[in-house]
């Protein structure tokens, strides 16, 4: 298991991982497990804005057709392009090789951000 | 033949991830089963437990929708094998000398000419034409050996004993009864392993009795994925005992225990219906193209009256396959358009895992002949390319002399 110390959660299961003003954004395993196999993503282009809270692209899974909600705002700078070939390392990998979109000029807007223990006591509410 | 009404266990619909882990939280708890679910449970259900399947209640059953997930289990089953528990499934069995005549009355294909050990596939209509369920029937050693959805074993029992002719004893034997599939290119040589009997003769839709890994089976060589394979009917207690047997038979040749959810992917490939998603009362065999399991000169059955009444080659409505895509999924429910004009609805979709893009099956109105269609999908109008059914055909292994 990765270390997800500095890993926080939203309520609609994305995660963001901040390193000073750029972050990294992903979803969450209980997420991935729910949706089952990822087949693609439709993810916003690199300097595309994203705003907290807003939808930024979306997530289909044999199950399901979802909205990704950003967590945070900011510029992208990189997305995850092994997705493209692989999108099953979103449910093999969801913390790690996983990974969705890397931002810059990123700010905290009104999404409430929690640690992973009071996210998975969420989840199980 | 299929499972059943809350349908395609991997059922879909649009929301953001928060709806998506509502949409399946009841089996997420049921992986730990739950006190809540008043599910009936396989004979195997320890089995899928142990396994850390993703449990899902369907037909009123606790069933495992994935073991590991449904991508791997599809592509084993196409390329490899795999062994899935369809204990769910109904079995019941006719007998006497009024057998005969009360099966040729209840379904739509004709069972006159069926040799022991063989099966066939049929509907079953109302006096309306419209289908009740669909069946694989088997002609006995004494009787007849009905296998019914299990959504709908309870309404076909009841429709069964109020059409029973006089001489014929029906029993319902699906709680004793458990039904395990191997299927892929490697089921056979899997179970060849295991029997105490050729497998290789048995033609498809052919059955024989015999003893796979010591255990009592109907060995039945049919399946619902569109690949080869076998079907194990035997006695609920030793399913445990063959389930074992044959995963650890086919650990070398890579089979894996698959769930519902690549049972719907296989099924949707393969261009086989699903009862209460693709048919249900309110359509006629003909709309559904399954116009090839009636024999209206049989003699008389329920339905067929009003089935004459209908012209086979132009039925009120059309099921058709559709290819989208490779980032385009249709799902259950969405609109199919012609020219701007809403012309019918997806019943079936999802993405082939063979193909590479999104198919679906659909209803939509008969006179439409080479006319573009398209699908609303998520706010978009998408092309859908019309093709014929099934989506998927396994390449068929060279015939052998002698066949």
């Amino acid at each position: 298991m990765p270390d997800l110390s500095g890993y926080r959660f939203t309520p609609t299961h994305e995660w963001v991982h901040r390193h000073g003003d750029t972050a990294t954004i992903g979803i969450s395993d209980h997420a991935q497990a729910q949706l089952g196999d990822v087949i693609f993503l439709d993810l916003p282009a690199v300097g595309a804005q994203l705003r907290a809270g807003e939808r930024f692209g979306a997530i289909e899974s044999v199950k399901a057709a979802s909205d990704l909600y950003a967590p945070v705002s900011g510029t992208v700078s990189e997305f995850n392009a092994t997705l493209t070939d692989a999108p099953e390392r979103v449910n093999s990998s969801p913390y790690e090789e996983g990974w969705l979109l890397r931002l810059d000029g990123v700010t905290e807007g009104d999404v409430e951000l929690v640690d992973e223990a009071t996210y998975l006591t969420r989840t199980e509410e | 033949m299929a499972p059943v009404r809350e349908d395609s266990a991997v059922r879909a619909s649009r929301g953001d991830l928060r709806r998506g882990s509502a949409m399946l939280r009841s089996g997420r708890e049921e992986r730990v089963p739950s006190q809540r679910s008043m599910a009936a449970r396989t004979p195997l259900h320890a089995r899928h437990v142990s396994a850390q399947a993703v449990m899902v209640e369907f037909a009123g059953y606790e069933m495992p929708l994935r073991y590991s997930s449904i991508r791997d289990e599809h592509v084993a089953v196409r390329t490899r094998a795999g062994l899935f528990d369809l204990s769910h499934m109904g079995e019941v069995r006719l007998r006497g000398a009024g057998a005969e005549a009360t099966v040729q009355r209840l379904v739509a294909n004709d069972v006159a000419a069926l040799p022991t050990g063989r099966a066939l596939y049929t509907v079953i209509c109302n006096e309306a034409g419209g289908i009740i369920d669909d069946w694989i029937v088997y002609r006995v050693e004494d009787g007849f050996l009905l296998v019914v959805n299990a959504a709908r074993r309870q309404a076909d029992l009841e429709w069964m004993q109020s059409h029973l002719l006089p001489s014929t004893q029906l029993v319902d034997e699906s709680d004793e009864t458990a039904l395990l599939a191997i299927q892929g290119p490697a089921a056979i040589a899997i179970v060849q392993t295991l029997a105490d009997c050729e497998l290789a003769v048995l033609r498809p839709f052919a059955s024989r009795l015999g003893k796979v890994a010591g255990v009592a089976c109907r060995i039945s060589r049919t399946g619902y994925t569109g690949e080869d394979g076998v079907e194990l009917y035997c006695g609920a207690d030793p399913a445990p005992l063959l389930w074992d047997a044959l995963l650890e038979a086919g650990a070398g040749h890579g089979l894996l225990p698959a769930g519902l959810g690549a049972r719907d992917t296989l099924r949707l490939e393969a261009g086989l219906r699903l009862y209460g998603q693709d048919m249900d009362e309110g359509v006629d065999p003909y709309s559904c193209g399954l116009g090839w399991t009636v024999r209206l000169g049989k003699g008389e059955f329920i339905g067929a009256a009003r089935l004459r009444e209908l012209d086979p080659e132009n039925p009120p409505r059309r099921f058709v396959g559709l290819a989208l895509g490779p980032r385009q999924i249709p799902r259950h429910g969405m609109t199919v358009r012609s020219a701007g004009a809403a012309v019918g609805e997806v019943t079936s979709g999802g993405f082939s895992f063979s193909l590479g893009h999104g198919i679906a099956t659909a209803y939509v109105e008969p006179h439409l002949g080479a006319a573009p269609l398209s699908i609303d999908l998520h706010g978009e109008t998408v092309p859908a390319h019309h093709v014929p059914l099934p989506f998927f055909r396994r390449e068929q292994p060279p015939r052998r002399r002698g066949d």
